[in-house]
């Protein structure tokens, strides 16, 4: 945060000697116009992942995306990041709570990189209009294996850097 | 309509959907995951906004053309390397990710190059992980899943060039 924070007002402060206070004004409605257009989304998505926490079965989601699911595991964490709606708002609220009810790191990270690269939303909406539908498609068709292939590496190295488990 | 609407519609209809089960589950359920839901939000709120409205001036500080620059035409490995830190340096939402990557694909860069770059700001460019991930996801899972994700943007750019595509 803090990090941000100073990044942001070195910036600001960047723009404010090049532009002048036109060019920080500008900027600044521009951005709470998104930040506007976000802001329910990510109700949305907080919802989404508390309703997800308090409804999905503990034991079942550790069986099926816990340390022992093996490739299948992988294989679900895939398939529900590639289909999961919605943005980032959406993608870590989900993790988390995934996270939260026993889901491994692995499945998680197979989840998240599966969102990232494959989940049709930023796809569909950005990827498409800006970089054309062929760059597109191969893009996605190379990166079919990666969110397994990042999954398997997470647990790979997961349990060689706790081979206890989790820290608390 | 526009994708923005359709995703927005998928979105609060899964959000109806987990919300319907919750109730059935019992009104107690809905309540408290609704309290959790609306907690989480109003923590994250002042993240997101510093994030979304600072971004917009990390953006219009860091020239595009510096970006684009590295990601060099017929660069081979070389250009797949500054391809990722790039990728990782890119600031600002997918307009700013994806404009550059269209940019360096006119300008003439190597399709491999602009999928490196593509996967690896997908992956972890730097302003989403401290902006989104880091806020809603445990420090220890954000900066853990970066470091396994190290190697694909490079798997990525190799089977562009095995498969001669796009």
């Amino acid at each position: 945060m803090i990090v941000i924070a100073v990044l942001v007002a070195i910036s600001v402060v960047l723009v404010y000697r090049r532009d002048g206070i036109v060019g920080v004004t500008e900027i600044l409605i521009g951005d709470l116009a998104l930040f506007g257009g976000i802001l329910p989304r990510v109700l949305a998505g907080c919802l989404l992942g508390a309703f997800i926490a308090e409804i999905l079965p503990h034991e079942k989601v550790s069986r099926s995306l816990g340390p022992q699911s093996g490739l299948k595991g992988l294989l679900i964490g895939t398939a529900f990041g590639a289909i999961l709606p919605g943005g980032p708002f959406t993608a870590y609220p989900v993790a988390s709570a995934l996270l939260a009810v026993g889901a491994d790191f692995g499945a998680t990270i197979a989840m998240v990189v599966s969102w990232t690269l494959i989940g049709y939303g930023r796809a569909v909406a950005w990827e498409v209009p800006i970089m054309g539908t062929d760059f597109t498609l191969w893009r996605i068709v190379i990166s079919l294996p990666l969110p397994v292939l990042a999954g398997a590496l997470g647990r790979f190295v997961y349990v060689r850097i706790y081979p206890k488990g989790a820290p608390p | 309509m526009s994708a923005a609407l359709i995703i927005d519609i998928i979105l609060w209809s899964s959000v109806a959907a987990v919300g319907f089960i919750a109730l059935q589950r019992g009104r107690l359920v809905l309540t408290n995951s609704v309290r959790e839901g609306a907690m989480d939000f109003i923590n994250i709120v002042p993240r997101i906004a510093l994030g979304v409205v600072g971004s917009g001036y990390i953006a219009a500080v860091i020239p595009q053309e510096i970006i684009t620059g590295w990601l060099g035409p017929n660069s081979g490995w070389f250009g797949v390397l500054t391809a990722v830190i790039a990728g990782a340096a890119t600031p600002g939402g997918p307009v700013v990710g994806f404009s550059i990557g269209a940019v360096a694909l006119k300008a003439g860069g190597g399709a491999p190059q602009v999928i490196a770059y593509v996967v690896a700001w997908a992956l972890f460019a730097f302003q989403r992980l401290l902006l989104w991930e880091i806020p809603f996801m445990p420090a220890r899972f954000v900066w853990f899943r970066a470091a396994v994700s190290l190697p694909f943007p490079f798997l990525a750019a190799a089977i562009a060039m095995a498969i001669g595509r796009p």
